[in-house]
């Protein structure tokens, strides 16, 4: 009997404290959501407003007067799934090899790779720029998009294909071998369909890092035209001060789109961290 | 007869092996490898949009250390900001973990919104925080009012920018050591919990002696990888507070960033660089040693 009442008081205790955790850590979101609906006259009135009253629709018509918002949005799409199909598809050929064919200095090429990882990449930020600079790519999409294909996180990805194809038995090889496929074949139709868990894995990090990917347009880009999401957003505070009707706008458009896939994909979202992190 | 097939097959499976590893080669070699190796020879010479390069010698880790005060400045500001990061990341995502292990109805959500600031951009997240922490009608500053305080300017002051920055970056990430650590939490074993229990521990007894020991390793990784990431704290201070007030939240990326691409200093920039990328090996080292004494404790 009073052991129920204490479960009872635990619960509800675990409860309140989940309840105040999850309300500090969405409120901000609830914030900007409910600020850019607001009339720009009551964004900083008091007593605060927690309920946008009238729900005012006009932030978003005059943001986009503004900016072309929808333009920022295509380019950031784009290069996040040309970055994110080109790490997969390298990464896993790499990654299959590494674990599945025998070759000399195999696994000091792999240390070498593994080694790289450790440097900042503030230190080869600024070779690539010079050489982008030589290269005329500066104000292009080609240094957001190339780089970091095959650069630090394509390493990243090399190393988590690695760890799963080695978990898979020598077998299946052997079978697509004496079936008469070439590696190649071997590879595109079985080896790559079987990474599926780790290629979504690595494919929504990859997306993840490159839409909110914020160090390299900020050097790279001029031309508003190209800009990408965060690149925009962040200079929208410059430029107008402080108009927080427009900024929490601007805001909701660029966080609303992968708040909606990650609350459809967030089983695969949250073990693809906790596998990536954890080995 | 049979052995050179036999070899001809090993020469050809190598030659697969090396041409399905190139094009990550390729680019390992020219965008990682290459700028590396070029960086180094950079920090060793006057390199700059402006004028055409020489060699210096050590001048540019020399005018770092000895010549600016900016440059000590940024570090001490760094080594603040992961001071006060690394371990309220820590404590807050571990007792998150713990919180968010319990089996209550709705626990799929409350997880789900733990983490999601994790996939936010960090700039939408920063605005976000700019916005609340706004001196005159932010949000904080309302609620004080509310309650009859009036409320600093805080992003402002020199006292408290870098702490609303630290806890800004908390929120933003603990969701992420948080998943790390209920991974780790869903492995231990029940049963070392019931035979602690029948052992008759107390509920801290069994986390120090029963918990703390089995996850030790996601500890160590976490703070690792915490405490490597917070040595790289960027986007958020630009965005919040531009290195303001005066240079008090400046840290070394920044002072990089402005060095490199504003100045267009390139060889001095690569010798901070350098410089930054010591600090990150010095403190990892430094967790390395003092990793293999918890391991002591724990027998």
């Amino acid at each position: 009997m009073s052991n129920k009442v204490t479960n009872r008081i635990s619960t509800a205790g675990t409860y309140v404290l989940l309840l105040v955790v999850s309300g500090l850590i969405a409120g901000p979101f609830y914030w900007m959501l409910a600020t850019s609906f607001k009339d720009k006259t009551k964004v900083l009135q008091f007593p605060p407003q927690w309920f946008p009253h009238p729900i005012v629709l006009e932030n978003y018509h005059e943001l986009f007067k503004a900016q072309p918002f929808q333009l920022y949005f295509v380019n950031s799409l784009y290069i996040a799934i040309i970055v994110t199909i080109g790490t997969c598809l390298l990464a896993a050929l790499a990654g299959y090899s590494f674990a599945k064919i025998a070759f000399p200095f195999k696994n000091g090429i792999f240390l070498l790779l593994l080694s790289s990882m450790m440097i900042p990449t503030e230190v080869t930020a600024i070779p690539l720029f010079v050489w982008m600079t030589k290269l005329k790519a500066v104000d292009t999409h080609f240094p957001l998009i190339v780089p970091p294909m095959l650069g630090a996180g394509g390493m990243f990805g090399v190393f988590l294909l690695r760890q799963f194809y080695i978990t898979l038995p020598k077998d299946l090889d052997d079978a697509a071998k004496i079936d008469g496929c070439s590696p190649w074949t071997g590879f595109l139709r079985i080896m790559l369909p079987m990474a599926s868990p780790a290629l979504a894995t690595l494919a929504i990090l990859t997306f993840l890092s490159s839409w909110n990917e914020f160090f390299e347009p900020l050097i790279y880009l001029n031309s508003s035209k190209l800009f990408t999401l965060p690149i925009a957003l962040s200079l929208f505070t410059d430029q107008s001060g402080t108009q927080w009707h427009l900024i929490m706008a601007a805001s909701v458009i660029s966080t609303l789109p992968l708040l909606i896939v990650f609350f459809f994909a967030q089983r695969k979202f949250i073990e693809g961290i906790a596998m990536s992190g954890v080995k | 007869m049979n052995v050179t097939i036999r070899k001809s097959n090993a020469w050809r499976e190598a030659l697969y092996g090396y041409t399905f590893i190139a094009p990550m080669m390729l680019g390992y070699i020219i965008f990682l490898l290459g700028p590396i190796l070029m960086a180094f020879m950079m920090s060793f010479t006057n390199w700059s949009l402006f004028e055409s390069a020489s060699y210096v010698g050590l001048a540019n880790y020399r005018q770092a250390i000895m010549g600016e005060e900016l440059f000590w400045s940024t570090v001490k500001n760094t080594l603040y900001f992961s001071a006060g990061l690394v371990p309220l990341n820590i404590m807050i995502s571990l007792s998150l973990a713990l919180l968010l292990q319990k089996k209550v109805k709705g626990i799929g959500l409350f997880r789900t919104i733990v983490f999601t600031p994790v996939v936010t951009s960090l700039v939408a997240w920063g605005i976000v925080w700019k916005y609340i922490f706004n001196t005159d009608g932010g949000l904080v500053n309302q609620l004080l009012h509310l309650f009859g305080m009036t409320g600093p300017a805080w992003l402002y002051d020199f006292q408290l920018a870098m702490p609303v920055v630290i806890l800004v970056s908390v929120l933003k990430n603990v969701g992420m050591n948080m998943v790390i650590f209920l991974a780790a939490l869903q492995d231990v074993p029940v049963m070392y919990y019931e035979a602690a229990k029948i052992d008759g521990a107390s509920p801290w007894k069994r986390f120090v002696h029963v918990t703390l020991p089995l996850i030790a390793p996601s500890l160590f990784l976490t703070m690792v990888i915490t405490t490597i990431g917070s040595l790289k704290v960027f986007g958020q201070i630009y965005v919040m507070t531009g290195g303001g007030p005066g240079d008090s939240t400046k840290v070394l990326v920044y002072y990089i960033y402005e060095q490199a691409f504003k100045l267009y200093q390139f060889g001095y920039a690569s010798a901070v660089a350098f410089l930054l990328f010591g600090i990150i090996l010095l403190l990892t080292v430094l967790q390395w040693v003092v990793r293999k004494r918890w391991i002591y404790h724990e027998q």
